[in-house]
């Protein structure tokens, strides 16, 4: 359902996506990892259209999302649900009002059936008791549940899923990883989550990319990655310091910035 | 960057170009404000809260100063009026200052400083915290649902508070005038009214703070969505909001000024 | 907030925002300015119009007929043409006579209308022929002081 085509962008003079190819397809869950940096959150922007790209083609249920003028790729946003890094809840509505956002927005629905929707959604998630608090008065992980019940209230076809996992503790984040499963194969349609958390998930994708320097650097099953020689992907899983990625940024030799050598 | 012209602007160096770049996009901003503008007077709901926000949330700050200007301005004037004997203008004194200029200047400044760094602080605040991306993925335009509906409540308070500070000030002049000074009331109202021109100095007034309404606000929200998503962006447009609002009001001020009142 | 005490609170503050315009418009000032289909307007020629200024106004016996419309000055004759701008409701004989006065001693000056006893009625477009000038402080006091000088020197030479 998400196709990239040889996508390249950059922020200026800097690169970050260099001819990336990959696919989606209805009914998977893909990961993608990567490190801080890697353009993993530059992705899901040019998914939604919010970032062009400057060669390829993203395709979106086979729309190019790169021709589309602006009531087109508002047409498309609609098929696109997406949960931010944190909720990005609107903090002048209530969990209730933050919910049935995008249901008044998009329609002409009565509020009756607003109300409804909004229930079943909040039920989904595991906090309809929490439906008259504002997000001030919510913890993080449960901030992350509202958002996701808001970004599934017009049921999209197409999940997008931008760090998930960080900052939750084990049950939320537990929680979460099942709910997104569960979510995905009830909509029946794709998944895409950007993290750089291994063990939950590859405990519920169909399929993983492994991005680095804005190209994918290697691609498998959850059970192909977990045996994989590759030493990025081995790095990774294994949360090893030195490898291909390194820990340190560049930088002039340690010993010079710290003025220990000899003249 | 090869055409003489472009040259010529780089050599004016970084702020001026940065500047020119600024400026072009708050025109292009205030055409893309007022493109999706009918959509959100429409839902009138949404900009009867920013009225809320940026308007009866004012009213106090206004009143209470409009009240204290009009006092200290009788006060003042009828120092200088006695020495000619002319202490029955002080009502003239008094409200062709409000009607004319400190209504409508003071006001926006006031305004600025209370509802319109609160439009850029909010505005900052949901670009930085994604929540402006985050309708922009849910397929709702921000500027519709968000700016325009402050912007346009911005433009409808700024006249209604103006005029509620002149006319406070004229009260506060009153209680001075007729009731500390002991001037004669009846004198103090008719020479003010056969004074103020209706058309020339009231609708003058409403005139510019109409004008002061729309710079100030659309500054507010302009400085709000170009803020950088930080903690220190959002300060530093806030900071902006104020100072570019007192800056364009004043400069503003003496354009109309001399565009109203020359030659009479 | 509930939406209803927010509609209640800026439905507040509109109305006090209006009861404040209401309040400029009706309390504080004056629709000095006549509306323009309601007005009539007629010409005079003066030799010297003193500090006359746009929007004097024009009255008769005290009360305000009109106002000034325009202060030209006629380059044939070099006098100053005051175009008049009078209220429909009033009417002035043709012979009516116009003088520049000043309201006190220093204050703002005005054109008034002294009705004559003429049959026909001043008409849109007429002009008024009986006029005189403002009468311009410094040259009464120039004149009253160099009569002074004649008197005192006549008296200095006589000794």
């Amino acid at each position: 359902m998400v196709v990239f085509d040889d996508v390249s962008f950059g922020y200026g003079e800097q690169p970050v996506l260099r001819d990336l190819s990959l696919r989606i397809d209805r009914g998977q869950v893909v990961a993608i990892m990567g490190g801080s940096g890697s353009g993993k959150t530059t992705l899901l922007k040019l998914i939604g259209g919010q970032l062009r790209a400057r060669t390829g083609r993203v395709l979106v249920d086979g729309d190019d999302v790169g021709t589309m003028n602006e009531t087109t790729l508002y047409g498309m946003r609609r098929k696109l649900g997406m949960l931010f890094q944190f909720g990005a809840l609107f903090t002048d509505l209530s969990v209730y009002d933050n919910v049935a956002f995008p249901l008044r927005e998009r329609g002409k629905l009565p509020e009756s059936v607003v109300r409804d929707l909004v229930l079943m959604k909040l039920h989904a998630v595991g906090l309809r008791g929490a439906a008259q608090l504002m997000p001030a008065e919510l913890s993080g992980g449960m901030a992350r549940r509202v958002a996701l019940a808001r970004a599934i209230a017009l049921d999209p076809a197409i999940m997008l899923y931008d760090e998930p996992f960080t900052g939750l503790d084990p049950i939320s984040l537990g929680v979460t990883g099942q709910l997104i499963r569960e979510l995905n194969d009830a909509l029946g349609g794709a998944s895409i989550v950007v993290t750089h958390d291994v063990a939950e998930s590859l405990a519920i994708v169909d399929y993983v990319y492994f991005l680095a320097d804005g190209a994918v650097v290697a691609q498998g099953t959850p059970d192909e990655v977990r045996a994989s020689t590759h030493p990025f992907v081995k790095q990774f899983i294994n949360a090893e310091p030195d490898g291909p990625v390194p820990f340190h940024r560049d930088a002039e030799p340690y010993a010079t910035a710290l003025n220990l050598e000899r003249p | 960057m090869t055409n003489p012209l472009s040259r010529a602007l780089q050599s004016l160096g970084a702020p001026v170009t940065n500047a020119l770049i600024k400026l072009g996009f708050a025109c292009r901003f205030l055409v893309s404000v007022l493109k999706v503008s009918p959509f959100a007077l429409c839902r009138f709901s949404l900009t009867m809260r920013e009225i809320w926000f940026a308007g009866v949330l004012s009213v106090l700050i206004i009143v209470v100063s409009g009240l204290f200007v009009g006092m200290v301005l009788a006060l003042q004037g009828y120092e200088t009026l006695v020495r000619f004997g002319a202490s029955s203008s002080l009502g003239v004194l008094v409200a062709l200052s409000l009607v004319r200029e400190l209504g409508p200047v003071i006001g926006a400044l006031l305004f600025a400083s209370r509802a319109g760094s609160a439009i850029t602080a909010e505005i900052g605040l949901m670009k930085a915290t994604e929540q402006l991306s985050a309708m922009e993925m849910m397929a709702v335009n921000p500027v519709a649902r968000v700016v325009a509906p402050k912007f346009w409540g911005g433009v409808i308070s700024m006249p209604l508070l103006a005029a509620l500070f002149s006319a406070m000030g004229i009260f506060g002049g009153y209680l001075v005038g007729v009731q500390l000074l002991g001037l004669d009331a009846g004198s103090f109202w008719s020479q003010m009214q056969s004074a103020v021109d209706f058309r020339l100095d009231v609708v003058n007034g409403v005139i510019k703070s109409v004008c002061f309404g729309f710079a100030v606000s659309l500054i507010a929200v302009f400085e709000g969505y170009d803020a950088p998503p930080t903690a220190e962006g959002v300060s530093g447009a806030t900071t902006r909001t104020v100072v570019t609002s007192a800056l364009v009001i004043l400069g503003l001020d003496v354009l109309l000024t001399a565009f109203m009142f020359r030659g009479i | 907030m509930k939406r209803t005490m927010i509609d209640f609170w800026v439905g507040l503050f509109i109305a006090l925002g209006i009861v404040a315009l209401l309040f400029l418009a009706l309390k504080v000032s004056s629709q000095s300015s006549l509306p323009a289909s309601s007005t009539y307007t007629v010409t005079a020629n003066f030799e010297n119009i003193g500090g006359l200024k746009v929007r004097a106004p024009v009255k008769s016996a005290g009360v305000v007929v009109g106002r000034v419309a325009a202060i030209t000055l006629d380059p044939q004759r070099y006098v100053a043409s005051v175009t008049m701008k009078l209220d429909d409701r009033y009417h002035f004989s043709r012979d009516t006579s116009a003088e520049i006065l000043t309201a006190g001693l220093l204050g703002e000056q005005y054109v008034g209308l002294e009705p004559g006893a003429d049959e026909k009625m001043l008409m849109n477009g007429d002009r008024i022929t009986i006029t005189s000038s403002a009468i311009v402080l410094e040259q009464l006091i120039s004149r009253f002081l160099f009569s002074k000088a004649d008197e005192g020197g006549n008296a200095h030479t006589e000794k």
